[in-house]
């Protein structure tokens, strides 16, 4: 891993094709990307937040083929052929129970934190070996202390139409 | 910044022998923090392996498990069988970090990354695990607790890629995990310990407190040896013969000496001066 | 009613100031100093870097005085030639590539020819390192009651105790950011902020302009707590002073390793305690010295010294109380607002003290707090009485009742008999926090807010208050639905922007739904009054009255308001420290339940019960969220959240090591409220906000000091710190040192 060498020609862009919230994507990325900021400052899609840029806040949550993972730490090369879901893809009346339990305060981790627990939501068979807090400590928040959001979710499990996603 | 990317393992081994500087990247976990502000990694050239299929599979034959290369910590989470008989791999998993960073990163990168606070690799050592290079020059199989030669120092050359894992399956009569951190979740060790007993012996393995991950020897040589052990206090001297930790900005040399030696004293109190 | 903006938050619509769309703009950077003191003698630039593609300020650029304008005039938008702390901002540069920008910065070497700084608030300065007034003391305050000296010589015991709490930082999730930009002649500042007006005022001063060509509007904030009150005005004048020479639109946002660096924290305090009692555990005398650690510039510490004064001695009734506080001059980051405002920390050692002296006397700790605790016709130190209907006592016994504490404390003596290596117990603290400005300060901020009635008959609420999660949108919709009887969907709450709203004033200091909810209620009334109608005229009539008042007088905007009164029967002597320090006092008993492994010292809460008297609660969801989280907070300052600092600058400026509490870390926090509505709040309403940050440090330090023996008297409690204190208390489990 020594030998620092300068790079003489930088490379331009890096064409990918992926699947974005459903539809088909073709760009080309700086290879220094990382895949938050192609989807917020590329794709305009602001939803998925910068929280920390060290992969501890989970603010920036997106679904990589189906599994949450941080976007600040996946280079946007890495996407290539693979399915990104955001914050925008979710169903809006799917968050009720959010809504309902006070989930969200000041709503800065709250797209990290509803596509954590909507993954949750989708796996119920997760909780026969992990908490929701243990699922859901990857999504740092500052301002509900947590149990809206762990009602949130067990709230969510309850209701009908959870457990339907095959990832 | 150049990246490269192969469709093949021989293709990214073609690629690595042809530029030593150029760093081999996986999930990321460990490359992109702080990405931004780390200007001098953009001037460097990456591999990414992120396309190289046959790296990604977990597999049992019938005297191991093999984890590739590109095996995450949420593959072996998943994997019902490496739960009943792997149980600390799944342990560790849990551990170093949420789904997010579970699902991103491998077991080879927890190697390589070479961190003394890393968690996936004190449970590899623990069981024995076989670390196999691949370069163009061949393949290399090292025992994961002889990696590592220094601080970051391991014996990967830059033209080798870590293609596996390969963990002997064995009965064990006894095994932890102890990961002690700043907070429950998402920390990085203070004190990290796994601990094994198999017909292979004792394995003892100690994350934060030196240089390395090591195997504490002295240690493991009083539980061969039957030693009675009557407090913590008398664990000091083994420990401090295995390990030397510092203080940092998570912690003291102190506390974790003695958080080590407790650990050792608790959890294996059914152990100490009883004939193995 | 729900969240009014939930459904935009919880589907990512929201839009922050780094989400807002924004062309042709320039990336702001911010180039600070290496040193904690000393003179400027050299700015070295990267001979690599393409500088004639940046915008390059310095101090010279700015048009009028180099201020910060707050309290004191003392802090500088940019140092000039001299710099008083580490990251103290040096330079701004500006460029189309934060990349490029990156670079630049990283490029730049500040030369500071050092000079000794003031690192240890604690200890007095030495010489060389004097730089404010003769002492390095930014503000001094008292608050006398009665005779302490006689009082204490005349005391069957005295119990002494000193007690110590770190800085935190905020880790509000949206780091903080600023666009600053043109609309012809108009400056126009967004951003992430709590109080638009000081970021207006603070414009207006550094860059010389008259308020008509200033405007400041709020973007939806990711979290405050106080770190988004002063601070903000900082990155506005960056970003405005890179607008004004760029002449393009200029986008200034920290990452969260300069957020943590550079910005504000809680304040550091030392507090000792001096308690004369009777045998029977009657508090008879208070001598309390409160230090806090206000760093490299004033900023807002005689206020936060002010309010820790004014909690230190706790609700507790005592004839004879002299609190002295001293806010210090050091060349750290400066300190500043966070959520409690100095109240945590000297309520911190109040309660920890509490517990301390029950100990010393042999007494049950809940007997000793119920002996003492105010009654209604007693006062408190500044001498106000509290006569407000609130039986303390109460929320006390339905703390422990909740908590199950009595039948808990059996069984944890059982379980620590027996268990190897885990030790529980509980901890109780009882509190208060007065809501709104301290003394006189609501009366010279002279809020107002405007109601106005649309020609469609809706209504909208104009307030410079803004909504950071604490609820505001919601609570101003309810009050004036509630008011005017109308729908809460025919209520609009307008954008905090300063060409539009009047100031009601900052969002601090839990006066929003309290003071700035009840101005709004009065608004109401008015605007009701303007159409003709009496305050009891409600719902279509009023919609209707409104419709009709816009026919008959088109094209004119109808618009109530209100402006602050102080209530009846406030008196405040701001020289003498005297009378009503609040309009109100919200009071509170918390027990935490905590569990300590031997093995680690690490210690965990596993229950948390938060009883409080708030007046009347307005939306329980929101309330209870609010309570919940400032607990979660207050676990977080207790036990783990520890600022490491290397020259008075945060060392551990990320979140990979600065650690603050995730889901699994902490327990369901259970909260109950007694209701006894307040008649000069809005709805009866008093302010919450800040009351559950007070509590769980003690209750938590007094847990642990039940579960295991040992005497904490500092946080955060570390492992590391527990670890040593359980081998000072010789502990059965205590290790000798393995120094070969």
């Amino acid at each position: 891993m020594n030998g620092h060498s300068a790079i003489r020609n930088p490379q331009s862009a890096i064409p990918i094709t992926f699947t974005l919230n459903g539809k088909p994507v073709s760009l080309g990325v700086d290879p220094a990307a990382r895949l938050l900021d192609t989807l917020r400052y590329q794709l305009a899609l602001t939803g998925t937040k910068e929280g920390c840029g060290e992969g501890e806040c989970g603010a920036c949550t997106v679904y990589l083929d189906g599994v949450p993972v941080n976007s600040c730490l996946v280079p946007t090369y890495q996407v290539r052929g693979q399915r990104v879901e955001t914050v925008e893809s979710l169903e809006p009346g799917a968050l009720e129970p959010f809504e309902r339990c006070g989930a969200t305060q000041c709503g800065a981790c709250t797209p990290g934190v509803v596509m954590t627990a909507s993954w949750i939501r989708e796996h119920p068979e997760l909780l026969a070996t992990h908490s929701i807090r243990e699922l859901m400590a990857g999504n740092l928040c500052r301002c509900t202390g947590y149990d809206g959001i762990v009602d949130s979710v067990a709230e969510a499990l309850r209701e009908p139409g959870s457990g339907k996603r095959d990832t | 910044m150049n990246v490269l990317l192969p469709g093949s393992l021989p293709e990214a081994l073609d690629m690595l022998a042809s530029d030593g500087a150029a760093i081999p990247i996986a999930g990321g976990t460990d490359l992109l923090v702080h990405w931004p502000v780390r200007v001098d990694a953009h001037d460097r050239t990456y591999v990414d392996l992120s396309r190289l299929d046959a790296l990604k599979p977990l597999s049992w034959t019938a005297d191991e498990l093999v984890l590739g290369g590109l095996t995450t910590y949420w593959d072996v989470i998943r994997d019902a069988r490496a739960a009943q008989e792997f149980p600390l791999l799944g342990n560790a998993a849990r551990q170093v970090g949420a789904i997010q960073i579970q699902a991103r990163g491998t077991w080879a990168g927890n190697i390589v990354n070479a961190s003394p606070a890393a968690d996936g690799v004190p449970v590899l050592m623990a069981y024995d695990a076989v670390v196999v290079l691949e370069s163009r020059r061949g393949r290399e199989q090292v025992p994961l607790d002889r990696f590592y030669s220094g601080y970051k120092e391991m014996r990967r050359h830059p033209d080798q890629l870590v293609v596996e894992i390969r963990i002997p399956r064995r009965p064990y009569s006894y095994q932890v995990f102890e990961k002690v951190g700043g907070r429950r979740a998402q920390a990085i060790a203070k004190v990290g310990l796994a601990v094994t007993r198999s017909g292979a012996g004792w394995r003892v393995v100690a994350a934060s407190v030196a240089p390395t991950i090591r195997r504490c020897p002295a240690v493991e040589r009083l539980l061969e040896t039957g030693t009675a052990i009557a407090s913590p206090e008398a664990l000091l001297p083994a420990v401090a013969r295995d390990v030397a930790p510092i203080d940092d900005i998570r912690s003291s040399a102190r506390y974790r000496t003695h958080v080590m030696a407790r650990l050792l004293y608790h959890d294996l109190r059914d152990f100490w001066g009883k004939r193995g | 009613m729900r969240r009014r903006e939930a459904l935009a938050k919880l589907t990512g619509r929201e839009r922050y100031v780094d989400d807002l769309p924004l062309d042709d703009f320039l990336w702001g950077m911010t180039v600070r100093s290496p040193a904690p003191r000393g003179r400027v003698t050299a700015i070295r630039f990267g001979t690599d870097i393409a500088w004639p593609e940046f915008v390059v300020v310095d101090h010279r650029d700015i048009p009028g005085p180099n201020v910060v304008a707050l309290i004191e005039q003392d802090q500088p938008v940019l140092a000039a030639g001299y710099v008083r702390h580490v990251h103290e901002p040096v330079l701004l540069l500006a460029h189309p590539s934060r990349e490029a920008l990156r670079r630049a910065a990283r490029s730049i070497e500040v030369v500071v020819a050092p000079e000794p700084p003031a690192l240890d608030f604690r200890a007095p300065p030495g010489p060389a390192e004097i730089q404010y007034g003769t002492d390095n003391v930014l503000k001094r305050l008292q608050i006398v009651k009665g005779d302490v000296e006689r009082a204490l010589a005349r005391a069957a015991v005295v119990v002494s105790g000193t007690y110590e709490t770190g800085a935190q930082e905020h880790v509000y999730l949206e780091p903080q950011g600023m666009i600053a930009s043109f609309e012809g002649a108009v400056l126009v500042v967004k951003g992430s902020m709590q109080c638009p007006y000081y970021v207006l005022k603070a414009l207006q001063h550094a860059l010389a302009r008259e308020e008509a060509l200033v405007r400041v509007i709020q973007t939806p904030t990711g979290g405050g707590f106080g770190g988004k009150e002063e601070f903000p005005s900082h990155i506005a004048l960056h970003a405005a002073l890179l607008a004004l020479k760029s002449g393009r639109p200029v986008k200034l946002i920290y990452d969260r390793g300069e957020d943590m660096a550079a910005t504000t924290k809680r304040h550091p305090a030392l507090v000792r305690h001096r308690t004369g009692l009777g045998r029977d555990g009657r508090l008879l005398a208070q001598d309390i010295e409160v230090v806090i650690d206000g760093g490299a510039y004033v900023t807002l510490s005689p206020v936060v010294l002010s309010r820790a004064i004014i909690h230190a001695a706790g609700p507790y009734a005592c004839d004879h109380v002299r609190i002295s506080g001293r806010a210090m001059f050091t060349n750290a980051v400066p300190f500043g607002a966070f959520r409690g405002f100095g109240a945590p920390q000297s309520q911190f050692a109040g309660e920890r003290h509490m517990d301390v002296i029950a100990r010393t006397l042999g007494m049950d700790a809940v007997e000793l707090r119920r002996i003492n605790l105010l009654a209604d016709g007693q006062s408190t130190a500044t001498g106000q009485v509290i006569q407000d209907g609130t039986d303390r006592l109460a929320v006390m016994e339905r703390a422990l009742e909740l908590s199950r504490y009595r039948e808990k404390q059996r069984g944890h003596a059982a379980f620590n008999a027996t268990h190897a290596t885990l030790r529980r117990g509980s901890g109780l603290a009882t509190f208060y926090h007065g809501a709104g400005f301290t003394g006189g300060g609501e009366v010279a901020l002279q809020s107002r807010v405007r109601v106005a009635g649309r020609p469609d008959g809706r209504i909208e609420v104009l307030s410079a208050n803004i909504e950071m999660g604490q609820g505001t949108l919601t609570v101003f919709t309810e009050l004036a639905a509630a008011r005017l009887g109308v729908a809460p969907e025919d209520v609009t709450v307008a954008e905090a922007d300063t060409a539009r709203v009047p100031n009601s004033g900052p969002t601090v200091a839990s006066r929003t739904t309290m003071i700035v909810g009840g101005l709004l209620e009065r608004a109401a009334d008015d605007l009701r009054r303007r159409v003709g109608l009496d305050d009891t005229a409600r719902g279509a009539a009023v919609q209707q009255a409104i419709r009709r008042w816009h026919r008959e007088h088109p094209g004119e905007p109808l618009v109530g308001e209100a402006a602050y009164e102080r209530p009846p029967g406030i008196a405040w002597d701001d020289t003498t420290y005297r009378g009503d320090a609040y309009g109100a006092f919200a009071w509170a008993a918390y027990v935490a339940e905590v569990e300590v492994d031997l093995r680690t010292c690490a210690t965990r809460v596993i229950d948390f019960v938060a009883v409080q008297e708030v007046g009347k609660v307005l939306n329980p969801t929101l309330a209870k969220g609010q309570v919940q989280g400032g607990v979660v907070q207050g676990i977080g300052w207790a036990l783990m959240e520890e600022c490491k600092w290397r020259e008075g600058a945060m060392a551990n400026n990320q979140l990979t090591n600065y650690l603050i509490p995730t889901s699994d870390d902490v327990p369901s926090v259970r909260v109950a409220f007694l209701e006894n509505p307040y008649p000069h709040g809005a709805g009866g309403a008093k302010g919450l906000g800040e009351l559950p940050i007070d509590g769980p440090a003690p209750a938590i330090a007094n847990a642990v000091a039940r579960a295991t023996g040992a005497d904490p008297r500092a946080i955060p409690l570390t492992p590391e710190k527990l670890m040593e204190l359980l081998e000072i208390a010789d502990f059965g489990l205590r290790i000798a040192d393995s120094a070969p």
